[in-house]
């Protein structure tokens, strides 16, 4: 009975086991400081079984709605609200499972990593305390199906994300970088609330479900699109979409190169939210080709501009960056796609739904192979010191293990075959391409020009002759070699099978979000 | 071609297995191609190092290629499109802030304009 | 009309933040006006709840069928003040230490990450 109960009750402790964990570290760290690495470790090993759990239980048996503080977390709406889901729910369909999956699994690598990166450093304590609670926060903006809560999470995840950028002050420039991202993501979060209170200033509620049925019976007011306009600006914003991708290249480049991979996620669970926002809760009622179009050109332009500026980088962590604005144009345009072909079920069925597909895997490889390659660069400077490129040279003798790790990113990112890249890409580009031929043309010379900019990288950092500073550079520690190694099976092995990645999780995950009835289905009860 | 490994995107079909095993069979092609070659051939330094005109061997340091002279060309061709695009990436918070309001500014005007 | 009031007012505090954020360069002064674009926000949640001649939201003891303010938007509107809390806090954290190691506050100069 009590393992039914604990069963039952998983998405709750999906928060809880990190928050938990979170505010206990300062205190494990003053009392027993040799027990903490093995304590965050245990909550991190904690919070990756309870998130597989839950998303195998949403791939097999779909979706699972848990309501907060009622004795049956199944019972969304209560018999005597008379039809009105009052308490906090969290919706967890296949996309959110998904969103699920890609956290849990980078987060357990990158704390990993960070058990041996981070041994060298002061106040580990405030490290692991921020670094849990990032992690929580964006467990809890991927499953939450209320407005309200998941600008608290945003804000969450923000607040920690931003203290984590800053954390190694390194002159100031780090907290600048922190700064840039704290004010954005503050006034992002403001304005996401003023569309929350126009919708709530109408509809009396906070569910999504339950905001997108009413808006279906009400249909599109200027008020809901008004509050459209500051959900989807705010969120491509904290996502990195070009023209507002400013704070990216500066917070991912001066964070520590652990608490970068995890912020790639945090910038995905924003994209997860837009892509929620305009699928979910606007979904019918709107012009989604107009939408579509929107998207489909932020995602142009952060794919061009990204891989662009990305040439131009001396700094190898800066010039990721880019990388990781030019990748999120890629899902923006997939799912843009599938986005502007909403309305009609043929072109949906053509194409759309294959552009989503690809669009949503390509979220899952994004976070894995970006995720390694800023733990490449990560080692890169923990042994060397610098991240400039023309400083660096000449480690592919004395750091084999990373410039293995570091070709399989590279190869990744550039969509070579066999590595997950070119799965997600080639559907990206097959689909799309009957959409609107030159949007595929620019994304594959956008694929070009990232393996040009990578074959830089590569040459600079581990061709050539030994150089003499380097001299007394040795192989990374192992745990994080560890780390970056699952990341690098991961995307062998997806690389390898896609189309089983693409079957149990990335179809799924498509369809839930393109039906928005489901959605509202699963917590309205009775689509 | 519908075996369980097969990618299908709707226009095409992606199977990384035959392009494993198709990668693996050209290596061991080329393997027998290199195994036929001349078996005598001296590996020594003398005879595959370097030779600058007789001129000794520069240091390891000098002659490295830095990352920022690559691609040097490239940003050559694309002057005019970069004298655009970098100095848009000015680093003052001020600038941030007004894109992301000037979208927002931008997409209200035209929702509200255009029903 | 005169029920419409704390909107308006909402909507100018909001006005009068984006304003402040957009030609203050010191930092110090973007944060005031952060705070007041908040207040605005918080103002606008709130008033969104009042229902005219409404009493607070406790059933204990209330006359039956009374008329009562929203709860959920004032739950809201504390949270959202918790949350500006820590975010002020933070950012002025932030701005102290930026001001012993860059020796201003002037945000046109604090721009050593940009390119």
């Amino acid at each position: 009975m009590t393992g039914m109960d604990l069963f039952a009750n998983l998405p709750g402790l999906l928060l809880a086991v990190p928050l938990i964990f979170a505010f206990a570290t300062p205190l494990i760290g003053r009392y027993l400081p040799r027990a903490r690495d093995g304590w965050v470790l245990l909550g991190m090993v904690l919070t990756t079984v309870i998130g597989l759990l839950i998303a195998s239980a949403v791939f097999t048996g779909g979706t699972v709605a848990y309501t907060f503080g009622v004795p049956d977390p199944s019972v969304t709406v209560p018999p005597d609200s008379g039809g009105i889901p009052v308490r906090i729910i969290f919706n967890i369909d296949a996309m959110s499972a998904f969103m699920v999956v890609i956290a849990v699994v980078t987060g357990l690598c990158v704390m990993l990593y960070s058990l041996s990166a981070a041994s060298r450093s002061s106040g580990k304590d405030g490290y692991y305390t921020l670094f849990l609670l990032l992690v929580a926060g964006v467990l809890g903006m991927v499953c939450t199906g209320d407005l309200f809560n998941f600008f608290v999470f945003l804000e969450i995840a923000s607040l920690a994300g931003a203290a984590l950028v800053a954390f190694r002050v390194d002159k100031g420039i780090a907290i600048e970088a922190g700064l840039k991202y704290a004010m954005l993501s503050t006034i992002g979060g403001l304005f996401f609330l003023l569309g929350v209170a126009l919708l709530f200033g109408q509809y009396n509620t906070l569910n999504i479900a339950f905001l997108a049925e009413r808006m279906g019976t009400t249909g599109l007011t200027t008020p809901d699109a008004v509050a459209l306009v500051l959900f989807v600006t705010a969120l491509a914003m904290k996502c990195g979409a070009v023209p507002m991708h400013f704070w990216a290249p500066d917070a991912y480049a001066m964070a520590p190169a652990a608490v970068t991979a995890f912020l790639v996620v945090s910038s995905q669970a924003s994209l997860y939210a837009l892509f929620r926002i305009c699928f979910s809760l606007y979904g019918q009622t709107l012009n989604t080709v107009l939408l579509g179009w929107f998207i489909i050109i932020l995602g142009l332009l952060s794919m061009f501009i990204g891989v662009t500026m990305a040439i131009l980088q001396k700094d190898v962590k800066r010039l990721m960056a880019y990388h990781a604005v030019s990748q999120t144009g890629y899902m923006l345009l997939g799912v843009g796609v599938g986005l502007a072909v909403l309305s009609s079920p043929l072109l949906l069925s053509n194409f759309g739904m294959m552009a989503m597909e690809g669009g949503i895997f390509h979220i899952m490889n994004h976070a894995f192979y970006k995720g390694l390659l800023f733990l490449t660069a990560g080692v890169i400077f923990y042994r060397c010191g610098t991240r400039n490129l023309n400083d660096l040279g000449g480690l592919g003798h004395s750091m084999k293990w990373t410039m293995l790790f570091f070709i399989i990113g590279a190869l990744a990112i550039a969509g070579i075959p066999p590595f997950n890249g070119f799965a997600s890409k080639l559907m990206i580009y097959e689909s799309v391409f009957s959409f609107n031929p030159l949007l595929s043309i620019i994304a594959m010379v956008v694929s070009i020009l990232t393996l040009a900019s990578f074959v830089k990288v590569f040459h600079s950092i581990f061709m050539g002759p030994k150089r003499p500073e380097f001299a007394d550079v040795t192989e990374a520690p192992l745990p994080m070699l560890f780390g970056m190694g699952v990341l690098s099976i991961l995307v062998i092995l997806f690389g390898i099978f896609p189309e089983q990645v693409v079957e149990v999780m990335v179809a799924p995950a498509a369809s839930a979000l393109a039906d928005q009835a489901g959605y509202i289905g699963s917590v309205m009860g009775g689509a | 071609m519908n075996g369980i490994e097969t990618l299908t995107t709707g226009f095409g079909f992606w199977n990384p297995i035959f392009w494993v095993a198709g990668f693996v069979i050209a290596l061991i092609i080329t393997w027998i191609i290199w195994r036929r070659g001349e078996a005598t051939y001296n590996t020594s330094p003398s005879s595959t190092g370097p030779f600058l005109s007789g001129n000794a061997e520069p240091q390891p340091g000098e002659i490295h290629v830095p990352g920022g002279n690559l691609y040097w060309g490239f940003t050559q061709a694309l002057e005019r499109y970069y004298a655009v695009i970098k100095p848009l990436h000015t680093g003052n918070l001020a600038d941030y802030m007004l894109w992301y309001m000037g979208i927002t500014a931008i997409m209200l005007i035209l929702v509200v304009m255009v029903p | 009309m005169i029920g419409n009031a704390p909107f308006f007012v909402a909507m100018l505090l909001i006005i009068i933040g984006i304003t402040g954020m957009l030609t203050r360069y010191n930092l110090v002064r973007i944060i005031i006006s952060l705070t007041i674009l908040e207040s605005g926000v918080n103002l606008f949640l709130v008033s969104l709840g009042y229902r005219e001649g409404g009493i607070a939201p406790i059933f204990t003891g209330s006359p039956d069928g009374a008329l009562m303010v929203m709860p959920t938007v004032q739950a809201m509107t504390l949270t959202n003040i918790v949350i500006g809390l820590a975010t002020t806090a933070l950012l002025l954290s932030f701005i102290m230490v930026l001001h012993r190691r860059y020796g201003t506050c002037d945000i046109r100069e604090i721009r050593r990450l940009r390119g």
